[in-house]
């Protein structure tokens, strides 16, 4: 089993699971609560990544950041070198493939909130930003965490994106889900097998936590 | 100083706003209100989808109306010709929902304390001392929402908005899902908390015991428009329109025509519009051939079982006995006397009466059980 590429992968999800957190969360907010012209579009591009097929996506980014896309231009002006085939390069270009398994577990947590307990805390003379962290995050909270695992456990196993904007640099884009190929590929099924079926139990525990916290836990919408 | 100011000079609220939601397919709902709430109680009355609920969301600020003004004193919350619209936070109001909105992560004692951020700390445990001692909720301030009863839950909602010291206190249904004892007790407790504080109180129900127990002053609704404003008695004892008529509690509203006036006696005389029946009512401003209803409660309506004499009840009205339906506590008794009544009796009086469909039955009503509507 190759430790590296596991190790690779889990900095790789963990990372992007909570930098997008912090994108996710305005976004969902605004999505769930605010009025504004053109929310569709962006909602829809939100969801994107959901039914693009990984090597799209994968594609465009690698266009956008080679040495003549805008993002390669910029990466290079800023650090001095080229941003795809990187680590950071990897990073950005999951943040866009998991936006949806961030975005969507939070507004579906926001949208379900009950109204009332929002506008009585407005009454009570409390601001927007205190409403959303006394109130909206504590109830939305395994919202939150639903949307940490799913981007972290996406992130974990993605393929396609890695293989268009990493290639297999060892240590610093192959990831677990390459590996698995690369073994299956050169006839080494043991170790193919080894790796996937730890990726197996790894995404299982990690969504069965989910779903017991989901359940267990005062939830402000109905867990089925 | 600040309340004393106030109690010298209360403010009144004036509203004079136009709301309109456009459904698809029905025909628009519209809010058009113009009331003033002087400080004291004022109940708000009338059916389910009158826009009670929408009128306090917009004098709260939840709800932006379209067109109009609101302001409390000289003080403007909301007017649309100046474009001005204060947030909920500023109004410095209270409002108590149907659903009350407790947090439910929060303490009793974390819920009260939550409008009271600005304060500083030994006013807000003065503050809270006093109003958890007037709701009578000491012993529940470490338990969460989802711990209390009923009735628990509607004194810490009251709590939680009075500790702010609001200038205008909204109750939407606070009361409903309470038994009667409860609920008068509760009652009590909020008069004796507005009693030296002048503040514009609104208390929407649609219970026609709380409009009594509370009886300052009724402002009926329907249909987004203000219809009648006056001492509860007034207006809801004689309701003027059939809508309200129903709202206020009254299962029988009947078309009819007046055939003459006696002034002597104080009444008039109606025929139903369904058969040949006649009814004696109380003198109204009707004029003889004017097509009227008559509204009366089934509960103001006796049965015999044989043709009853010597009584001081000017209507008896023969009829039979359409359907018996058991309806918790009373039996509902449909009697086809001409029109078809509906009568409230209980269990025990339709055993005893051996009441059953078919029968012949004669119905009594008083002649000032029978109120006019338009």
């Amino acid at each position: 089993m190759n430790a590296e590429a596991l190790l690779l992968s889990l900095r790789l999800a963990a990372t992007v699971s909570l930098l997008l957190l912090f994108f996710a969360l305005p976004l969902a907010y605004a999505l769930a609560f605010l009025k504004w012209p053109g929310k569709f579009l962006v909602e829809s591009i939100v969801a994107l990544p959901l039914v693009l097929p990984p090597t799209v996506l994968g594609f465009y980014a690698l266009i956008a950041m080679g040495p003549r896309g805008p993002l390669g231009k910029l990466w290079q002006s800023l650090f001095g070198h080229s941003l795809a085939f990187t680590f950071a390069g990897l990073v950005i270009a999951s943040l866009v493939y998991s936006l949806p398994f961030a975005v969507q577990p939070l507004v579906t947590a926001f949208e379900s909130l009950d109204r009332r307990l929002l506008d009585a805390s407005a009454v009570l003379g409390a601001s927007n930003a205190r409403t959303f962290f006394r109130i909206i995050l504590p109830l939305a909270w395994p919202g939150v965490l639903t949307s940490l695992v799913l981007s972290f456990a996406h992130t974990l196993g993605e393929f396609g994106v890695v293989l268009m904007v990493g290639g297999n640099l060892p240590g610093v884009t192959r990831t677990v889900s390459i590996d698995i190929y690369d073994r299956a590929q050169a006839l080494d099924y043991a170790g193919a097998q080894q790796t996937a079926l730890l990726l197996l139990a790894v995404c299982f525990l990690v969504l069965s936590l989910v779903y017991a916290v989901n359940r267990r836990v005062w939830s402000p919408w109905p867990v089925r | 100083m600040v309340t004393l100011a106030r109690s010298v000079n209360p403010a009144v609220l004036s509203v004079q706003i136009r709301k309109q939601f456009s459904a698809s397919g029905a025909a628009p709902f519209v809010l058009d209100v113009s009331a003033s709430f002087s400080p004291g109680f004022t109940v708000l009355f009338g059916p389910s989808g009158s826009g009670k609920s929408t009128l306090l969301d917009c004098i709260a600020g939840l709800q932006l109306p379209d067109s109009g003004e609101i302001r409390l004193g000289e003080e403007i919350f909301f007017d649309a010709a100046q474009r001005i619209n204060i947030p909920p936070q500023r109004r410095e109001l209270a409002y108590v929902f149907q659903s009350l909105a407790l947090f439910p992560h929060l303490s009793v004692d974390q819920n009260i304390r939550y409008g009271l951020a600005k304060v500083a700390a030994a006013e807000q445990r003065r503050r809270v001392e006093e109003s958890v001692a007037a709701f009578h909720i000491e012993t529940l301030l470490q338990r969460r929402p989802g711990e209390l009863s009923g009735g628990e839950k509607q004194r810490v909602a009251l709590a939680r908005a009075l500790v702010t010291q609001p200038r205008i206190l909204l109750l939407d249904e606070p009361l409903t899902g309470l038994d009667a004892v409860l609920r008068r007790s509760i009652l009590e407790d909020l008069h004796a908390w507005s009693a030296n504080r002048p503040i514009p109180i609104l208390y929407v129900t649609h219970n026609r015991e709380e409009v009594d127990a509370i009886g300052e002053h009724v402002l009926t609704l329907s249909n987004g428009r203000v219809q009648e404003s006056g001492a509860p008695r007034a207006v809801l004892d004689a309701p003027r329109s059939v809508e309200l008529a129903q709202a206020a509690g009254f299962e029988n509203v009947l078309s009819a025509k007046v055939l003459e006036h006696r002034p002597a006696d104080g009444v008039m005389r109606v025929a139903l519009d369904d058969g040949p029946s006649e009814l004696e009512i109380p003198l109204g401003d009707a004029m003889p051939g004017s097509e009227v209803c008559v509204a009366i409660r089934a509960g103001d309506i006796l049965l015999a079982t044989e043709a009853p004499h010597f009584l001081s009840a000017r209507n008896v009205l023969p009829g039979t006995i359409e359907s018996l339906e058991t309806r918790g506590v009373l039996v509902q008794v449909k009697v086809k006397a001409g029109a078809v009544f509906l009568v409230h009796v209980t269990p025990s009086a339709a055993r005893s009466l051996d009441l059953s469909p078919g029968q012949i039955i004669w119905l009594v009503i008083k002649t000032h059980s029978c109120h006019l509507v338009r």
